[in-house]
Parts: structure tokens; C-alpha cells; sequence
């Protein structure tokens, strides 16, 4: 073997699990209905391509090689596995669609059924965005583990019981028809989202273990963008996290430390993103069907735009906080509502408009909570309580930039 | 698949009623269920059954048979009846178990049928 294949063969395998790992697993798992099975096929297809790629050379599809080789091993294990449990005629079936569609010029993408699978509501919610994560696009699952802050062992157990599921219980592989398309599309955007928060929580990726999914998310949402461009809500989310990532080299100094939204150096945001937001957000909203992701991406625009301009737009985000908490009530968009209306009509209004603890429990563990009171005790002169505020932020907090710089912001007051 | 629908509802339902009245709102609520189910040609068998105080629950640890009066679990919800169906797949059984007047009252449980060497 020698190394200039092998290293050819590496690089064409890895590509072709990047471009279409998901693609190659969804069209075994419409066929088989068993997750775990695909996974274990296409695995072996791979490790047989690094063997046979740098003797024979890369074929001229990979991706069909892919599949041929996966798809005999899938039958197989099809075959041994389910022995015993399933009439003879099924396995028939199941061969002869695995032997059609691989003849097929073009394998067909069927990676938006896979992910309404993955996010079905018979899924327990908390593990759709590890599920669609491991299974749209092979992570493993100690690097998800380890975004969502699980046990490796936890975490590999929890896929494997909810692929066990998608099995047993006959979760279907197709777009849910028209009527029901809207409700079940949100969780899987929720999944998505939830990937691409994870990602957040670790703002600077200052923690090198815990492996960061934002660009994971990303790709994700383009998908489901590119394979649903006529819903507003896909590219509603898409934009809101373009928002997002746009600004990842401006939360962060040279030296780590956190830097708010406020304080940050637009000349640092990534304009050709934010741009590519913003005409995701105007195409969405041409469709006039307005949803929690184009209003979280319209409040984006908006801090982009004050902040770029110098322009105060703050009436135009309490209304767009206003119609979120129509749509999506919940005590994170009160708070930052109150933080807004803190703007306009001074901390005082603000620091009324905040949501109760009574109302919610959580938000008594919920850092934002801490930081943004003690803000405004801060700017209203209640130094006491303001620092009694920071104090529960910080201990709350896992991050230790934010952890500092919420102390630079207790040792700003005065004693 | 095979799967068994479930249907978990409070004994109680319309009790302040007379025995009559109750069991024309039941019919009312069943009959166009299981209309539903016949015509479209899925249903493999269904039951309703007794209340909870005509239940026996049987043990037999290590052999020693126990029998005791009353159901399994005691709980607000109690198993009133059955459907065993055979559709496409789950999002077939959930939503006839969302037409299952049970949905309304209590809950349905959708548990697919372990299929067996035919």
C-alpha cells in the first residue's frame, strides 16, 4: 500500500461521510427501519473502503460503493438478526428495495424523513437533538456526551434505547403530510436549535474537551432549509443562528474574557454572514406566516442594526419581545423584554416588568436571571442588592469568563 | 405493525348519572369509534371491560398462589377496554388513538404487538 493512496483514500472517505453520511444512512434506515443496523453497515462499508480504496483506487462514486457494500450487510444482518421474528415475505421486501434503488443513478435524499423520525413526539424530547446529531451526522456519542454534558456511558445508552424505539414501536421514515407538517417540523427545528445552544453555552470554546456543535447545528438547519425552502419558520431558524455565530469572535477578547453584546466591536461581526441573515429573515417573512424562529431572528436584526448604527430601536424590540411572548410565552423572553423596556423608561420600569420567581421556580437558578436584576439594581443605585444579585449570577454560572466578568461588574459598585 | 390501543379512563365518568343515561354517552362516544375502526378495515379485536371491583389479581410467588379482590394498580384511570388494530406503522395507531373517546377522558396507551414466528 502505498501512503499517497491511502492518503487519497482517507481524504475521498472522510469527504463522502461529511457530504453524505446522513444521506447514505437514511436510505438504508427507509428500507430496513432499523437505525442501529444502518449505522453498524455503513461503518463497515467505511472501514472496508480504507482497505480497498488505496490498493484499487477511489471508485468513480463512492457513494455507490458505499451502499453496495453496506447494503449486502445490512441484508444480512437484516436476516440474522431478525430471524425467527419475521415472515420470510418481509425480508423479500426489504431486499428487494434495498437491490432497486442502489441500481439508481442518483440516491435519492430522504435525510428529512430520517430527521422526523429522530424528533418524533413519541421520542422523549430530550434526546432528539443527540439522536439526530449521532444519526444525520455520525457523531459519536462521547462527542455529544460531551456537548450536553452527559456521561459518555449515559448518553450511549440513551441513543441506543431511542433507536431501539424507532424500531419497535414503528416510527415511521416519511414527511408528515401537509396538515400536521407545521407542528411536528417544530420539534425538529427545536432539536436543532437545542444542538446549537449547546454549542453556546460554551462561548468561547475555552473548554477544549467539551466539543462545541454550533457548526454541527448549522449544518443541520441549512439542510432542513435547503430541503424545505418554502417554510418561513426553517429559514427563520437558519437566520437566527446565523445572527448568532456571526458575532462568535466578538464575545471573546484576544485573552478569553467574555464581552456582552453591548460592548462588543461590530467591525469584529462576520458581515457576509449577518448578511446572509438578514436575506433569510426578509425571505421568510415574504411568506407571511410569522412563528417563534422569524421573531427571535427579527430581534437579532434589530440589536444589529442599533448597534451598527448608533440608531436606538428599543420600542421596535419591547413590540417584537411583545408578540414573541404571544406566540411563545416564557420567562427568559419576559426577562429580556424587561431589559428592553429598562431602556426606554429606566431601570425602575425595567426592574417592574421582570418576571416573577413565584411564576417560575427555574428562574431562580437561571443565571440571566441574577446578572440582568443586578444590572438594573446596579443603574437604579441599589448597590446593596445589586450585589447580592451578582453574587447568586456568578455562583450560578459554569462559564469562568463570564464568572469574571460578572465580577469586574460587582466590583464596578460602590460600597 | 400490530398494536393495542389501551383505553385508561376514570371509573367515575358520567357516575353521578342514571345506569341508562351513562351507558347511551358511552355508546354515543363509542359507537362511531368503532364504526370508524370496521370500515377502515383495521381492527383485530377489541373488548370493554367490567369495572376495577369485579377484578382479581393473581400472585403466585414461588408457587404459593395469592388472590386478592380489586385490580392490579389502583389509580385514578383504570383500563376500561381494548383494540388490538393492524396499521402501517405508529403515526397510524396515534392518531387513531386520538379519535379513542378514552383520549378525551383519560389517556391511551399504544403498545405495539411483539410479533411472534408466523
Amino acid at each position: 500500500v502505498n501512503t499517497e493512496g491511502g492518503e487519497e483514500a482517507r481524504g475521498t472517505a472522510d469527504l463522502v461521510a461529511r457530504r453524505s453520511y446522513g444521506k447514505l444512512v437514511a436510505f438504508l434506515v427507509a428500507r430496513t427501519r432499523d437505525v442501529a443496523a444502518a449505522e453498524d453497515a455503513l461503518a463497515e462499508a467505511f472501514a472496508l473502503a480504507l482497505k480497498d480504496w488505496p490498493q484499487n483506487g477511489c471508485p468513480a462514486n463512492p457513494e455507490a460503493w458505499l451502499l453496495t457494500v453496506a447494503r449486502r450487510k445490512a441484508i444480512d444482518d437484516f436476516r440474522g438478526r431478525r430471524r425467527g421474528e419475521i415472515a420470510i415475505e418481509q425480508l423479500g421486501q426489504v431486499s428487494d428495495g434495498l437491490e432497486a434503488a442502489a441500481t439508481a443513478a442518483e440516491i435519492p435524499d430522504q435525510r428529512l424523513a430520517l430527521m422526523f423520525a429522530c424528533a418524533h413526539p413519541a421520542i422523549d424530547a430530550g434526546i432528539r437533538a443527540p439522536l439526530m446529531l449521532q444519526v444525520v451526522l455520525g457523531l459519536d456519542a462521547k462527542s455529544i456526551a460531551s456537548a450536553f454534558l452527559a456521561s459518555p456511558a449515559a448518553m450511549s445508552e440513551r441513543l441506543v434505547r431511542a433507536k431501539e424505539k424507532i424500531r419497535e414501536a414503528g416510527i415511521p421514515f416519511r414527511i408528515p403530510e401537509r396538515e400536521e407538517l407545521d407542528g411536528r417540523l417544530g420539534a425538529v427545528l427545536d432539536a436543532i436549535y437545542a444542538a446549537f445552544s449547546e454549542g453556546w453555552t460554551d462561548p468561547g470554546g475555552a473548554d477544549l474537551i467539551r466539543r462545541d456543535l454550533t457548526e454541527e447545528a448549522l449544518f443541520l438547519a441549512r439542510l432542513v432549509s435547503d430541503l424545505l425552502p418554502g417554510d418561513p419558520e426553517a429559514l427563520g431558524l437558519l437566520a437566527l443562528m446565523l445572527y448568532a455565530h456571526a458575532r462568535r469572535h466578538a464575545r471573546r477578547q484576544a485573552q478569553g474574557e467574555y464581552v456582552p453584546l453591548a460592548e462588543q466591536d461590530p467591525a469584529a461581526w462576520d458581515a457576509a454572514m449577518l448578511a446572509e441573515a438578514e436575506a433569510l429573515l426578509a425571505r421568510a417573512g415574504a411568506m407571511r406566516s410569522i412563528g417563534r424562529y422569524q421573531l427571535e431572528a427579527a430581534l437579532q436584526s434589530a440589536h444589529v442594526f442599533r448597534y451598527r448604527t448608533g440608531c436606538a430601536n428599543w420600542p421596535e424590540v419591547v413590540q417584537l419581545y411583545d408578540a414573541l411572548f404571544a406566540l411563545a410565552g416564557s420567562p427568559v423572553v419576559a426577562l429580556n423584554r424587561a431589559l428592553a423596556i429598562a431602556e426606554i423608561e429606566g431601570p425602575e420600569a425595567g426592574l417592574r416588568a421582570m418576571p416573577e420567581i413565584a411564576a417560575d421556580p427555574r428562574l431562580a437558578e437561571y443565571q440571566p436571571y441574577w446578572a440582568a436584576r443586578a444590572e438594573l439594581l446596579a443603574r437604579a443605585g441599589e448597590c446593596e442588592e445589586a450585589r447580592r444579585a451578582y453574587e447568586l449570577a456568578i455562583g450560578l454560572e459554569r462559564d469562568p469568563a463570564v464568572r469574571r466578568f460578572l465580577d469586574r461588574r460587582k466590583a464596578r459598585l460602590r460600597a | 405493525m400490530q398494536y393495542i390501543l389501551l383505553a385508561y379512563a376514570p371509573e367515575t365518568l358520567w357516575s353521578e348519572q342514571s345506569h341508562e343515561e351513562k351507558e347511551k354517552k358511552l355508546h354515543a362516544a363509542y359507537g362511531p369509534f368503532v364504526e370508524a375502526l370496521q370500515k377502515a378495515g383495521v381492527v383485530k379485536g377489541m373488548n370493554r371491560l367490567r369495572l376495577t371491583k369485579d377484578a382479581t389479581t393473581v400472585r403466585a410467588p414461588e408457587g404459593k398462589q395469592q388472590v386478592l379482590d380489586g385490580p392490579y394498580a389502583d389509580s385514578k384511570e383504570q383500563l376500561g377496554g381494548y383494540f388490538l388494530i393492524d396499521v402501517p406503522d405508529l403515526d397510524a395507531a396515534l392518531s387513531w388513538a386520538a379519535r379513542c373517546p378514552a383520549a378525551e377522558h383519560g389517556a391511551v396507551e399504544v403498545r405495539p404487538i411483539w410479533e411472534m414466528q408466523r
